[in-house]
């Protein structure tokens, strides 16, 4: 108990400098052009689209998106059809057939994303010990949101002079502390595009940050729409209520 | 006062009875409001708002919301993906907590400056620091719900605070947690609380209201209104002013829930809570900073608590520690220029609370935290004495009547007001 209660405070009062320490040596990822970004930013649907396959195609190999479920990728401008057949690739496990036996089926547009691994212990086991953690929120989960997501994606480089990465691990100038259990696993060329767009390691990072962001907060152009309404419709009110009140206090300045 | 003649039959077969359409007629309508209060007066009424806002968001998002340890996370984000305006509703309650400090905070130094505290309104003032009290343990309770990184590091931190009283510290802990760590009974009582306290809140608001309308508001000039044309009816010359100067604040509120949702949330609030994951910087709420950077401004755990919940008490007794008769500031050129420092001392102690404290942070932190009880204990005390206030106008209308008049003439001044 007592041990307990020296870590938690150590927790609150000594570890607050490690993490600045550590956050003050990783550079401050530039910040990027996103469509979304802005007062007026909607989804570039055509990113959005590109982002979900390097995810698909990538990502997904390690990273869990539990959060998010098939039918929700129809914002993205797929068809109901097309979801449909996006969702079918996958098997999950059904309901408790009348034996008792668990099958696999396809998954359904109301499923939620299949997860790569069946649980955190099967994930790290795969992954030499590290924990590849789950996409939903990661875009809302981390300082610089979306400009970090790309930073981290482009930011890997050979370690400066001195510094020695044990095995398994890699040297981002992004994260913080700077050695990853995540390789460079995105390339120029890891995904072929669909429409055609060079797959450049910018590109598909760019992209793949722009879909995280949506699959975070899938509601942001609902969310900026409503916003500009409300502003102006608050602005207007204002207005009117400052008339009124400059009207009714017209007699009580003699 | 005479009881107002209802044309609505209803209105008057009730009223005879239950009398609450002349007591709001009383208290709402014809309620006599210093002609001269500024929009700085309006944060009363703007915080009135806010809690309404605060209560109804809140209720409809206990209707997603599951308190458990393992469904807590997702239900928070099945009500931001799946409930309709979900989103738009958890928003407005996340910054609404943040805007109802904001509209508090002003309020309370509103009063500093203006010196509504003194005889009197010293109940009022009591009651209005209950109430800080309440939404504080309010605010922190909720903010452990959506059982994020920070909602249960900043929960462990918190509740082991009360582990530094000697001797029953362990127990009140582990009965606040209802086990032996932060886990499910916690988040489930922490839910019935954070659905309670707002109650409680409002009836002490109700208490904070009545109060203010024994002697009515303060104003600028700081004393009392001496005849009717000192004053305003409160409909519709306050009525109108209140809505305009909330219209400004829904304006800034706005812009926060719908361009810059989590600019006053921290990013590890986004990871699901994990007990064996430590996040590199455990920081409270912004609205909780100074009290943080009090806390561990002092060496002494114990001595730490102790300071943060005085850095409160010395509010509970500001109105005998202020010898001072005179109320407002803009009479007292000493006090004014400290009342200034006090607040970029608050702010200061709020940076530092934010940072790690080590370093030079932390000298900044225990300088500021000594001055914050030095301005409340020594200066104030002995300021009331030692300083010599301008003169009071004999009536609120005469400087209105002159428009501003920080400098009366001499001949219709009357010296020291009697508060």
């Amino acid at each position: 108990m007592r041990a307990f209660k020296t870590l938690i405070l150590a927790a609150a009062l000594g570890l607050g400098l490690t993490g600045s320490a550590l956050a003050a040596e990783s550079a401050v990822p530039p910040e990027q052009e996103w469509h979304h970004s802005g007062i007026f930013g909607t989804f570039d649907k055509a990113a959005l689209q590109r982002g979900f396959q390097v995810y698909k195609e990538v990502c997904s190999t390690c990273h869990a998106m539990s959060l998010v479920s098939y039918r929700n990728l129809q914002a993205l401008g797929f068809s109901e059809d097309e979801v449909k057949a996006i969702a079918a690739q996958y098997q999950v496990p059904a309901a408790p057939n009348d034996a008792g036996e668990i099958v696999e089926r396809p998954a359904i547009p109301a499923d939620h994303f299949k997860s790569p691994f069946p649980n955190e212990q099967a994930a790290r086991a795969a992954n030499g010990g590290a924990y590849p953690p789950d996409l939903s929120l990661m875009a809302k989960a981390r300082e610089h949101g979306e400009d970090y997501l790309y930073a981290l994606l482009t930011g890997f480089e050979e370690p400066p002079e001195g510094v020695t990465v044990p095995d398994g691990m890699y040297y981002n100038k992004y994260f913080p502390g700077h050695l990853i259990g995540m390789p460079p696993i995105l390339q120029d060329d890891s995904v072929t595009y669909a429409d055609n767009t060079p797959a450049t390691l910018a590109q598909s990072a760019h992209d793949v940050s722009t879909f995280l962001v949506w699959a975070a907060e899938p509601h942001l152009e609902t969310r900026k729409q409503t916003g500009v309404k409300v502003i102006l419709f608050l602005l207007v009110f204002a207005g009117m209520m400052y008339a009124v009140k400059r009207k009714v206090w017209a007699d009580a300045h003699p | 006062m005479a009881a107002p003649q209802f044309k609505n039959p209803v209105v008057r077969w009730i009223d005879y009875r239950l009398p609450v359409f002349t007591a709001l007629h009383h208290e709402y309508n014809e309620y006599p409001m210093p002609k001269n209060c500024n929009y700085l007066w309006s944060f009363g009424a703007i915080a009135m708002v806010t809690l309404i806002i605060m209560i109804v968001s809140g209720i409809t998002l206990a209707m997603s919301y599951t308190p458990s340890t393992t469904m807590a996370f997702q239900s928070v984000e099945r009500i931001m993906r799946d409930v309709n305006s979900g989103w738009l509703i958890r928003y407005i309650h996340m910054n609404g907590a943040s805007m109802f400090f904001i509209a508090v905070f002003i309020h309370i130094f509103r009063g500093l400056y203006f010196g509504s505290y003194k005889a009197p309104r010293e109940i009022l003032w009591m009651l209005g620091v209950v109430i800080l009290l309440l939404m504080m343990a309010t605010a922190f309770m909720g903010y452990v719900l959506p059982w994020g990184q920070m909602s249960f590091w900043g929960a462990t931190v918190i509740t082991n605070l009360f582990s530094a009283f000697p001797i029953i510290g362990d127990h009140i802990v582990t009965w606040l947690w209802g086990g032996f760590s932060v886990d499910n009974p916690t988040l489930n009582r922490f839910f019935a609380l954070h659905y309670l306290l707002p109650f409680v809140l409002l009836g002490v608001v109700f208490l904070h209201v009545a109060a203010v309308h024994v002697h009515g508001s303060n104003n600028p000039v700081g004393i009392d209104i001496k005849g009717p044309q000192d004053s305003l009816p409160f409909h519709p010359y306050f009525t109108i002013k209140d809505t305009f100067g909330l219209s400004i604040f829904l304006l800034v509120f706005a812009g926060f829930v719908f361009f810059a949702p989590n600019y006053m949330g921290h990013p590890d609030n986004y990871i699901p809570a994990n007990p064996m994951v430590t996040p590199a910087h455990i920081v409270p709420e912004w609205y909780f900073l100074p009290f943080y950077a009090i806390l561990r401004a002092v060496p002494d755990k114990l001595g730490g608590v102790l300071a943060m919940f005085g850095a409160i008490a010395v509010l509970f007794i500001l109105p005998w520690l202020d010898t001072s008769k005179v109320r407002s500031s803009n009479y007292r050129p000493i006090y004014r220029q400290f009342f200034w420092v006090l607040v970029i001392d608050c702010l200061v102690l709020g940076y530092a609370g934010g940072m790690p404290a080590e370093g030079i942070w932390l000298v900044v932190a225990r300088v500021a935290a000594i001055y914050y009880f030095a301005h409340f204990l020594i200066i104030l005390p002995l300021l009331g004495k030692l300083e010599r206030p301008r003169p009071l106008p004999s009536s609120i209308s005469e400087p209105v009547l002159k428009g501003g008049g920080h400098y009366p003439t001499a001949a219709a001044a009357k010296p020291m007001e009697k508060a």
